[in-house]
């Protein structure tokens, strides 16, 4: 019994996969005179991928242009409806007074998707990430408390980070942090500040916000390539940070696994850093000049050469490069964000004695000697100098 | 925690030095979209 109803349900399975559907869609387009069908509305209104070459190729021609004596033959072969069609699909040769090529563009339908997006998945994302990851921290901070210097400072000190090292991290860190602050400020603008403060509040902290983020912006890029020069070589991968991650860092297991300069997590940071923020740059150069920039079709070519089954769109309009770069800026920003603040909370209040390192660059010897002992071990073959605490330097 | 100051200092600094460099340069996109026969401002 079961095997006959498996096997009608088999056939009747092959059934529907071989019915060509192709050939249904053509008679019912041919019911309707070559315009939409019932299918395709309720397709759209369920939100599914509905094929439009039936209308986005049918743009009339001059091959089909009626006598001049007859009532169409002053159109061409163009009727009014062939016309539009060709601006809904930016098809038509539209000319402008402006310089910017996207003003041909007098018609383009993905601005919903954007702002439902944006003001959906993108804020969810936002929210639960960042509010998930302090929460993560905090319980990690009552559950272990802070990690201490074992036997205490030692009262000595070595010079971790020159002072164009720090200057350099705390131009990234600050314009960082303005950059995160102010995205955030614009992505949750209408649902957080609205609400609460009004539109006058919000609309002084959105241009305030659009201000500053347009013009540090160009601190941040700079700093990342800084960064990326001076310390790329200390970041290399090695099989030390594979001993480092499987210790946890410190926290599994007796004893602190060793590490040179910088250490596995570091390196990840470093990492995370790097190729995030250099995307979130290209974007955002993207939106700086808008519609000067485009890239999102060139990178779904190049992702399409790799991976063919992807099948990315190669033709976007401006109005979508810009949708997407949007969209993408926020995405990897938000994943940078959620990253750093875990960065800063080691750095900061979950181990003692870090901050100093990006504080004055000089860090307790014996800190130094469990977390970074490799580099100690150089530093000290170079003859790097060891401060007593209280020195005047 | 100089040099700390000192970047924050330099990061406004270079801030508003972008604003009014591009600004006078034309980058703005009212200026880059517009035409003589088209004002965005």
């Amino acid at each position: 019994m079961n095997l006959k109803m498996i096997g009608a349900c088999l056939i009747a399975l092959l059934t529907f996969a071989v019915t060509p559907a192709h050939s249904e869609d053509e008679g019912q387009r041919a019911s309707t005179g070559g315009a939409q069908t019932l299918d395709d509305i309720l397709a759209r209104q369920k939100g599914l991928e509905v094929d439009e070459s039936f209308r986005r190729e049918n743009l009339g021609s001059s091959d089909n242009a009626q006598p001049a004596s007859s009532s169409l033959g002053t159109l061409g072969g163009f009727s009014s409806s062939d016309i539009y069609r060709g601006i809904r699909y930016a098809e038509a040769d539209i000319k402008v007074s402006n310089n910017s090529h996207a003003a041909e563009v007098l018609v383009q339908d993905g601005g919903m998707s954007w702002l439902l997006t944006r003001e959906g998945n993108i804020r969810t994302f936002a929210g639960y990430g960042i509010g998930g990851i302090i929460i993560a921290l905090a319980a990690f901070y009552f559950m272990r408390g802070r990690m201490t210097i074992e036997g205490g400072p030692s009262g000595q000190t070595i010079e971790r980070f020159k002072s164009f090292e720090r200057f350099g991290h705390w131009c990234l860190a600050g314009s960082f942090i303005m950059l995160a602050c102010t995205g955030l400020l614009l992505l949750f603008g209408r649902s957080v500040i609205i609400p609460i403060f009004g539109h006058e509040a919000n609309s002084a902290i959105a241009t305030f916000s659009i201000w500053v983020h347009n013009n540090i912006a160009w601190v941040f890029m700079a700093s990342l390539v800084a960064i990326f020069v001076m310390w790329v070589a200390h970041n290399i991968p090695s099989k030390l940070d594979l001993v480092w991650f499987a210790k946890g860092g410190g926290i599994i297991g007796n004893g602190h696994p060793s590490a040179k300069k910088f250490n596995g997590g570091q390196k990840l940071i470093f990492w995370m850093t790097i190729v995030l923020g250099t995307s979130v740059s290209m974007s955002g150069l993207s939106l700086l000049f808008p519609f000067e920039m485009p890239m999102f079709a060139k990178t779904f070519a190049m992702i399409n050469t790799v991976l063919p089954a992807m099948g990315l769109p190669t033709e976007l309009l401006p109005h979508e490069e810009m949708q997407l770069a949007h969209l993408w800026h926020a995405i990897v920003a938000i994943t940078m964000i959620i990253a750093i603040i875990a960065h800063i909370y080691i750095g900061s209040v979950g181990m003692e004695g870090a901050f100093d390192a990006m504080g004055d660059g000089q860090v307790d010897l014996e800190w130094a000697r469990q977390h970074h002992d490799l580099w100690v071990e150089e530093e000290q073959a170079k003859g790097s100098p060891i401060r007593q605490v209280g020195d005047v330097r | 925690m100089k040099t700390m100051l000192a970047a924050f200092a330099f990061t406004i600094a270079v801030s508003f030095g972008a604003y009014f460099v591009l600004d006078g340069m034309g980058f703005s996109s009212a200026e880059v979209q517009s035409a003589p026969s088209v004002r965005l401002d």
